[in-house]
């Protein structure tokens, strides 16, 4: 392999957790490989479509805090997606010399620093490298999971000193280009169809799960977005013989209290499921963080379906809406504005 | 018992066979997996067979849970109408199974600290638990909970207790453990609520493998009891990676 010749990214400040995601790891659910993959699918393909890579290709997903890397190549395009992202490059006296916001790619050079920042709602942002990253694909993905040390980094999340290797050692040359008007703030309303065990609960319930907020828990993580609100009774009881779990599934454990299933679930589980988040709105799960007030909104399963298709089709034409970026000096002037009033909180030093 | 199909959101549809984990229902269910597998209806991802269902996992933009219903209904109305109402299949009458496994298993008091507790639950004497647990061969029902665990039925009636009443934290890595009408196996250290009775050595998944996941759903697998010495050898040799256990049958007739 020519990896040592192409170099990589070394991670100065890994963040809270960093993990590099793709789509996922579909086909082997029947050996209890959980599916994994990127919590914001459509954060994680728009920061590819920037750096002009297929939607799928694997990033560094970041929650909660972003991270710091230091360019161990010739030069490496970068673009951050999620909220109010943003992507830093400082020079070797540790100067900022460039800045770019969310869905706006950046070039940075050898020994020059890059900082993501995840300045908020959103707790997940994730960063795409041009050509993508030179990792084995374990199982037919780079996604990382780490209860069973599957993919990614040595199946782990990043540790200062990790060297993340490049499939490309040069920036290709070409302008800096941006994705404009996409939001990717967390959402309130989710909407979710019946399913697959909502029979098993007593008639009030789905009428509680659909009127009365929820907050997300401290306690939720890649595997699943645990919430607390309106207690949601069962009629004999929370167990069932173990059935397969599908994204987004809401589980209800003997407490009342609903798990929304994320990436890293389970592929099989023995709780009730009232009900399924739709597909087109998990993504959106993906930024809410704790104390976050979730709503859901019941809808029909060829709705649901419908919206599936709209979302596929949008992210199929975001290529034709990537415009110029604005050049650099426009940038740095912008720079100096946000630094007068943001005072924003730095994510990965937390200073 | 009616199969119905449950939505389980815009890109999973579940079929459900029963409401109990048993042998022969799990059996059909893996052969309604084969035959759906076999079809090739544009937009399957993936089937997942579980205990007394299977889920079909789709893309929306290429099927829909409408059309894949009128795609599988004949399949599942045929395999069905194959399922006895009272679900009291006969070993005998089974499919056979497609490869056969003797797992190494460990007895010995230290690896099996809840044996004394299912002989009291259940009248017998620690020797007649474990001889129980390795005398019969079972099915893997499912594979779920950690990549490679699998599910194993049907335990013998009377080793059948129900979960700890609490959970431990860490179950050691190949800790052999009962509960209900099953047996698993845990491939990496997990909490777990089920009563280990035993240790094996063999690595149930290992990504380096052409096949990561040792066991599939459908194979059959006895327990051969080992020592504790020939357990140390054994891990240590499957650490290497110079031992895996290979199947003592791969049938034809699947």
């Amino acid at each position: 392999m020519t990896l040592d010749l192409v170099g990589g990214l070394v991670v100065v400040r890994p963040g809270f957790s960093t993990t590099v995601q793709d789509r996922g790891r579909p086909g082997w659910q029947r050996f209890g490989v959980p599916v994994s993959g990127a919590l914001d699918r459509i954060a994680l393909a728009a920061a590819n479509i920037v750096v002009g890579n297929a939607t799928g290709e694997a990033a560094l997903e970041c929650l909660y805090q972003g991270c710091e890397l230091e360019v161990a190549c010739d030069s490496v395009r970068l673009a951050v997606g999620g909220g109010n992202a943003t992507l830093e490059v400082l020079d070797t006296d540790g100067a900022t010399c460039a800045r770019s916001s969310a869905l706006e790619s950046i070039t940075a050079s050898r020994g020059e620093r890059v900082r993501v920042r995840i300045a908020g709602p959103s707790i997940s942002a994730y960063v795409a490298v041009e050509g993508g990253f030179a990792l084995p694909q374990v199982l037919g993905s780079r996604s990382t999971y780490v209860r069973a040390a599957l993919g990614g980094l040595e199946g782990r999340a990043l540790r200062p000193g990790d060297v993340i290797p490049l499939v490309r050692g040069e920036a290709e040359p070409r302008g800096e280009v941006r994705l404009p008007g996409l939001d990717l703030m967390p959402q309130s309303k989710v909407r979710i169809v019946a399913g697959p065990q909502n029979e098993m609960f007593r008639g009030e319930a789905m009428r509680m799960l659909t009127e009365q907020p929820y907050i997300v828990r401290p306690e939720s993580d890649r595997m699943g977005l645990r919430l607390a609100g309106e207690k949601l009774a069962h009629l004999k009881g929370a167990d069932i013989v173990s059935d397969a779990i599908a994204p987004g599934a809401i589980q209800v454990p003997g407490d009342g209290q609903p798990i929304v299933m994320l990436a890293d679930r389970q592929t099989t589980g023995g709780y009730t499921k009232i009900a399924t988040v739709i597909s087109a709105d998990l993504p959106g799960l993906g930024r809410v963080g704790p104390g976050a007030e979730v709503r859901f909104e019941l809808i029909s399963l060829e709705f649901a379906e419908d919206l599936a298709r709209t979302v596929a089709a949008e992210i199929a034409a975001w290529p034709q809406r990537l415009e110029e970026a604005m050049p650099s000096g426009q940038v740095m002037a912008r720079l100096f504005g946000a630094n007068l009033i943001s005072g924003v909180i730095d994510g990965a030093t937390g200073h | 018992m009616q199969p119905r199909f449950l939505p389980a959101g815009d890109s999973a549809l579940t079929i459900e066979f029963g409401d109990t984990a048993e042998l022969s229902l799990s059996m059909r269910i893996q052969e309604l997996c084969h035959r759906i597998g076999q079809t090739r209806v544009q937009g399957i991802i993936e089937i997942v067979p579980a205990l007394r269902s299977l889920t079909v996992h789709y893309d929306p933009c290429l099927c829909s849970a409408a059309r894949l219903r009128v795609a599988l209904l004949p399949l599942v109305i045929e395999v069905a109408s194959a399922l006895p109402a009272e679900a009291d299949l006969v070993e005998a009458e089974l499919q056979p199974a497609a490869r056969r496994w003797s797992i190494p298993a460990c007895y010995e008091p230290e690896h099996g600290p809840d044996v004394e507790e299912i002989a009291s639950a259940s009248g017998l004497l620690p020797w007649q638990v474990r001889a129980l647990h390795a005398c019969v061969s079972y099915r893997v029902l499912m594979l779920g909970f950690m990549p490679g665990h699998p599910y194993l039925g049907d335990l013998p009636p009377p080793l059948r207790v129900p979960r700890r009443a609490t959970p431990r934290t860490v179950v050691p890595a190949g800790s052999i453990a009962i509960a209900t009408s099953m047996c698993v196996i845990y491939p990496i250290a997990s909490p777990g609520g089920w009563h280990i009775i035993g240790r094996t050595p063999v690595r149930l998944f290992d990504q380096a493998r052409a096949e990561p996941s040792l066991l599939s759903p459908g194979d059959e697998v006895r327990f051969c009891p080992i020592s504790s010495s020939e357990l140390a050898e054994l891990s240590e040799a499957a650490d290497r990676g110079a031992w895996t256990p290979v199947p003592v049958w791969t049938g034809d007739a699947v």
